[in-house]
């Protein structure tokens, strides 16, 4: 097998095509830029009663010359990316092959985007979406990697070769490096090549979506029930349990987080037992897990009981569901006591989780908070206190729903800053074993030989910047649309 | 604005106290202190011979005890061993028992001794804290006029294409951490294998004499992460400032565009931004260790990694104490300057 180039017999048409629209559009976009200086701002003068003319003819063909080049410029990389599915194997280099793995992902993607353009009207917020090109290009973005998360993780479908195998002849090799002795069955190169322990960079890096994308979002969303549950009494309360709650909040903020982590992080305090309950070792982790999964099943009994309470009937199946199926999920995730055996979790994933939650809650917390003093001064929630709603009914059914544009747009843009604390873990080596392939931890070990061989750091960082970005647009483009309204 | 100042530092003061503590009970707790112990003497140290040795150093006292003889509030530590020779917290190697100090804590001025770098913690923390400044006072060069610059360009016309593609831009790069960006500049301007070459990618050289080749890469890297965020906010102020009415007043007046942004919208656009380039140290703290790490830079956030790798308990308390007291300062004189820029509140 020969090694493959970035991209193949395709790009000896296409390179050189490339390379002159790169050219151009930079150049016009630069020009355009200074000209936007330069000129005066383009006036609309009407030449007579029908008709308008705006702006002045250079400034114009610049903007033109730009759009368009960018538009040729996106059409080619989609031929680049693309163009492995229908040529045979190698053809198109690796850039094609890759997309040829993405395969499955780019079908999931199209049926997605296909379903919610056309009904995109009874959709509400989440079809105002494909209004802004901004949020779609960011819901486009965060979509490719939960497909690809899927398909990797549980269908095992995208990666080339094992998360932890070690293929002799590949360490530190360039990425389109054919593979030793490869055989019949075996996908014949490493397409991102190989890194310091000679696996293979682009299963590594489309695996740790899967990782990522686990932790990352159930993370978030713990972290938002915990800021919830506290933050709604503290809010429409206040007093004595606002103050205390608001200085805990502050002094976790105010904590430095690299320090936080590392304190919490260690192997020593993760095995330290502090005192035992029932016959069962107290470790650190668990204590936390055992205070902050506590406020999910909280925060449901809750609502359901101020929904429902007028129900007894309802109000009680719903009640002893939650407890039951929380209470048991609780037991297997916080304390580790499933007493079916099915649910638990890593000792090492539950202390990066615990620690990632506790970092955000306070932040959350602030923001409910905050929102809610401005909510509970509204007319519709004086007609609830007048018609004799109870307080919870009043902060669960009354203000929270009306809070839940801002919380939608935070809850985009913290599951991003979450993916960036968990690459911060991981960047330090805390938390994950090292063989985990999760962005952080990969970046991490890659950066002892970034200057020699750069490419088993950069695909998960590029990876990990992409998600972010991803979120960062679809946060955006949510706040617009929600502020049309 | 007395009592709110009082109030303030009050809640400061027990905010640090709680957050040392924290930070102490956490490092001395037993395993940590066997790490400790046996980095100290060697990895296969018996347990009574760790106890001793912990015993001898005054770990092993309770944990309210032992932070205030840290804090300087309750007599320092002093052992008597079976020869009778007096050693303690507060004894300097060579010095007669009866002479020294009773409080040797931080309020006395005393951060104790690291035990890895073998020197005065307090010492040891303002060099880096030095070193550190330096990069902080380069990344602000940088990073502050940058960031009102796009943030005052992409928010005077509102909804331009200016606006977009700076605003896309400014987005890109809070969502770029500065592990990621400096994994990509260091590959991109400094790689040995396929990059420029235009840079160094170890910052180490520049801790005695800057350049801009060994300073550049690490700058560059805190600052665009900062960037974003605070282009964003002076981006909103800016456009709020520009619907005013005073604003379309001058308009209408036939002030030009310029005039009306440079001397009637900056000023007052500007003060929002304030508050959240004084909130982003505690940011750009995280941004240093990082940075620190990734390019060598042995300053501040390089020595609290080393010292909470080690669990070096003097150091690592030092450390906590100066990153905690810049956040709790930086926002307390973001409440204050918050309160002097903006004439509504100052008038009231």
């Amino acid at each position: 097998m020969d090694p493959l180039t970035w991209t193949g017999s395709l790009g000896t048409a296409l390179d050189p095509v490339f390379q002159i629209l790169a050219v151009v559009f930079l150049g016009a976009v630069l020009l355009y830029t200074l000209a936007s200086f330069v000129m005066p701002e383009p006036q609309i003068r009407a030449i007579n009663s029908n008709t308008a003319t705006a702006g002045n003819g250079v400034t114009n063909l610049l903007g033109k010359a730009s759009r368009y080049s960018l538009m040729a410029l996106i059409v080619l990389c989609l031929v680049y990316l693309l163009a492995g599915i229908v040529t045979p194997y190698g053809w198109a280099g690796i850039i094609g092959e890759i997309g040829q793995r993405f395969l499955p992902v780019w079908i999931a993607l199209v049926i997605t985007f296909a379903l919610s353009i056309t009904f995109k009207r009874k959709l509400g917020l989440y079809g105002k979406l494909f209004d802004s090109p901004i949020g779609m290009v960011g819901f486009g973005l965060v979509m490719f990697w939960v497909f690809t998360a899927i398909f990797a993780g549980f269908f095992d479908m995208i990666v080339t070769h094992g998360v932890l195998e070690q293929l002799s002849g590949m360490k530190n090799k360039v990425p389109g490096t054919p593979v030793r002795g490869a055989e019949a069955g075996d996908f014949p190169h490493y397409l991102l090549g190989g890194d310091t322990l000679a696996r293979d960079v682009f299963s590594r890096m489309v695996s740790g979506s899967t990782t990522v994308l686990l932790i990352a979002p159930a993370a978030t969303a713990f972290a938002f029930m915990v800021g919830i549950t506290l933050g709604l009494p503290a809010g429409y309360y206040g007093g004595k349990f606002d103050t205390v709650i608001s200085f805990l909040a502050n002094l976790v903020l105010a904590f430095p987080v690299i320090l936080l982590f590392f304190l919490l992080v260690t192997p020593e305090i993760r095995e330290y037992v502090m005192f035992n309950f029932l016959g069962k070792g107290v470790t650190f982790p668990t204590l936390m897990a055992a205070v902050l999964f506590l406020f999910p099943v909280l925060f449901l009994i809750v609502l359901w009981n101020s929904r429902f309470f007028t129900q007894p009937a309802k109000r009680n199946l719903y009640v002893a569901l939650t407890v039951v199926i929380g209470g048991w999920i609780y037991l297997g995730l916080a304390w580790d006591a499933d007493p079916l055996g099915r649910i638990s979790m890593d000792s090492q994933v539950l202390i990066v989780f615990v620690s990632v939650v506790f970092v955000n809650s306070p932040t959350v917390f602030r923001i409910v908070r905050g929102l809610v003093l401005d909510i509970k001064t509204r007319d519709y929630v004086a007609a609830g206190q007048t018609r004799g709603e109870g307080p919870w009914y009043i902060m669960l059914w009354e203000i929270l729903p009306n809070a839940r544009g801002p919380l939608i747009v935070d809850f985009c843009l913290r599951i991003g800053y979450t993916t960036i604390l968990l690459g911060t873990l991981g960047f330090f080596g805390l938390g994950l074993s090292p063989e985990s392939p999760d962005w952080g931890t990969t970046i991490n070990q890659g950066r002892k030989l970034l200057s020699v061989f750069p490419h088993p750091a950069i695909a998960p960082a590029l990876a990990l910047m992409s998600l972010v970005l991803g979120l960062n647009l679809l946060a955006d483009g949510l706040r617009e649309e929600s502020l049309k309204d | 604005m007395g009592m709110f100042l009082l109030r303030r530092v009050g809640v400061m003061l027990l905010t640090a106290l709680c957050l040392t503590f924290i930070v102490f009970f956490m490092t001395t707790l037993y395993p940590n202190l066997e790490k400790l112990a046996k980095t100290q003497g060697n990895f296969r140290m018996s347990d009574e011979a760790v106890a001793s040795y912990l015993t001898r150093e005054g770990y092993l006292e309770p944990v309210l005890k032992g932070y205030g003889q840290w804090l300087g509030v309750v007599p320092g530590h002093v052992f008597e061993d079976e020869d009778g020779k007096i050693t303690g917290s507060c004894i300097d190697p060579g010095m007669d028992p009866a002479d020294a100090p009773t409080y040797c804590g931080v309020l006395q001025g005393d951060w104790g001794e690291s035990v890895t770098f073998k020197d005065e913690a307090g010492s040891l923390i303002w060099t880096r804290l030095a070193l550190t400044g330096k990069l902080m006072f380069a990344v602000m060069c940088v990073m502050v006029p940058l960031a009102l610059l796009i943030g005052v360009l992409s928010g005077m016309r509102e909804g331009s294409r200016m606006d977009r593609s700076l605003s896309t831009f400014s987005i890109a790069t809070t969502a770029t951490p500065e592990y990621v960006s400096g994994v990509i500049f260091i590959a991109v301007f400094a790689s040995s294998a396929v990059g420029l070459k235009w840079f160094k990618a170890s910052a180490t050289s520049a801790m005695e004499d800057a350049t801009l080749a060994n300073f550049t890469l690490p700058v560059i890297t805190i600052a665009l992460y900062g960037m974003g965020y605070i282009a964003r906010m002076t981006r909103a102020s800016m456009t709020e400032v520009m619907t005013a009415q005073y604003i379309r007043t001058a308009r209408l007046k036939g002030v030009s565009f310029g005039n009306v942004v440079m001397k009637h919208a900056l000023r007052n656009a500007l003060i929002a931004p304030f508050t959240v380039i004084m909130l982003q140290f505690p940011w750009l703290l995280n941004g240093v260790v990082i940075v620190e790490t990734l390019f060598n830079y042995k300053g501040f956030g390089w020595l609290l990694v080393q010292a909470a790798s080690t669990n070096d308990i003097q150091l690592l308390l030092g450390c906590s104490v100066v990153a905690v007291f810049v956040v709790l300062i930086t926002q307390l004189i973001s409440d204050i300057g918050y309160v002097f820029l903006n004439p509504r509140i100052r008038m009231s």
